[in-house]
């Protein structure tokens, strides 16, 4: 089982998640209009918790110094030997919130294998499944996000037509 | 403003463009926040040559986030209890989403009204690229 992972929450952090997916907003950057809402306090997209993978050591879809990585750079991919599949999509993505995330918290994420499973496709041949669970508990211990992620590889890329 | 569960009714429905005109710099954008660098979303040159595929396309995640704002816009802030979704096409460049909410029920749970929503984001070709589901507390 992968260590647990230890995820500050941040407000710039936040700020930067939100524009990024074009949500203007206030609550996630105006400390002084979030006072004056429900909750009371910035809070973080609902889709936020997994930008977990910035504070993963081992993300492997993270760009690192002296290590191989299979993005283009002289050549349209670094390593020498052409992937075996066309890399992994993102299939599903479930999200429970006990509480809303706010700055300050010190979260510490459990990653748990979940179930894997296989289909067939016609747009993209044999489908290989894998589930990944993640409990995030914050600074008191207690959960305040449960994901369930499934993540699929290809055999081969998706056709277009 | 908080959703009133007096004054829904099964069937009704918000929707929103959510993205008008996708851009690959909003792709880069969602790789930096999220920390997702797969060349996938980022690297043309790579997915022409290398994946196979016909460019850079957006992350699931992306979807996700962009459907996410439509939701928060329709139920309020801090108002959701549960949100999942299935990507079931992928999103490119120039694209330009709506995503919709239709309310399936309005129930009690836990001592609180909540209410149970049907999401799908259409892109401007009316293909579906998520579908998923959302539980919100919403006022008596």
């Amino acid at each position: 089982m992968a260590d647990d992972i230890k995820m500050p929450v941040e407000g710039s952090h936040i700020m930067m998640f939100a524009r990024s997916v074009g949500d203007e907003n206030p609550i996630y950057h105006d400390e002084e209009y979030a006072k004056t809402t429900e909750v009371g306090h910035i809070i973080a997209p609902p889709t936020f918790p997994r930008a977990v993978a910035q504070f993963d050591p081992d993300y492997f879809l993270r760009w690192r110094p002296s290590q191989e990585w299979f993005g283009s750079g002289k050549n349209p991919t670094s390593i020498s030997e052409k992937p075996k599949s066309s890399g992994g999509l993102h299939a599903e993505q479930h999200f429970e919130y006990h509480r809303q995330l706010k700055p300050g918290d010190q979260l510490t994420v459990t990653v748990k294998p979940g179930k894997t499973w296989e289909k067939e496709s016609k747009r993209a041949g044999k489908l290989m499944f894998t589930e990944t669970i993640q409990e995030y508990r914050d600074q008191n211990g207690e959960l305040v996000i449960t994901s369930r992620g499934v993540g699929v590889k290809t055999e081969r890329p998706v056709d277009q037509s | 403003m908080a959703l009133s569960a007096s004054q829904l009714n099964a069937g009704d429905t918000h929707e929103e463009v959510v993205v008008d005109d996708l851009t690959r710099t909003q792709l880069v954008m969602y790789s930096g926040a999220s920390g997702d660098y797969n060349p996938l979303h980022t690297d043309d040159l790579y997915c022409k040559e290398a994946a196979g595929y016909p460019g850079v396309f957006a992350h699931g995640m992306l979807s996700m986030g962009l459907t996410g704002k439509m939701l928060t816009n329709y139920v309020g802030d801090g108002r959701l209890k549960k949100y999942g979704v299935r990507f079931t096409n992928q999103v490119w460049p120039g694209d330009t989403l709506t995503a919709k909410a239709t309310v399936v029920e309005v129930r009690d749970e836990d001592g609180d009204k909540v209410v149970e929503l049907a999401l799908e984001t259409v892109n401007q070709d009316g293909k579906t690229v998520v579908t998923g589901s959302a539980t919100a507390r919403v006022d008596p």
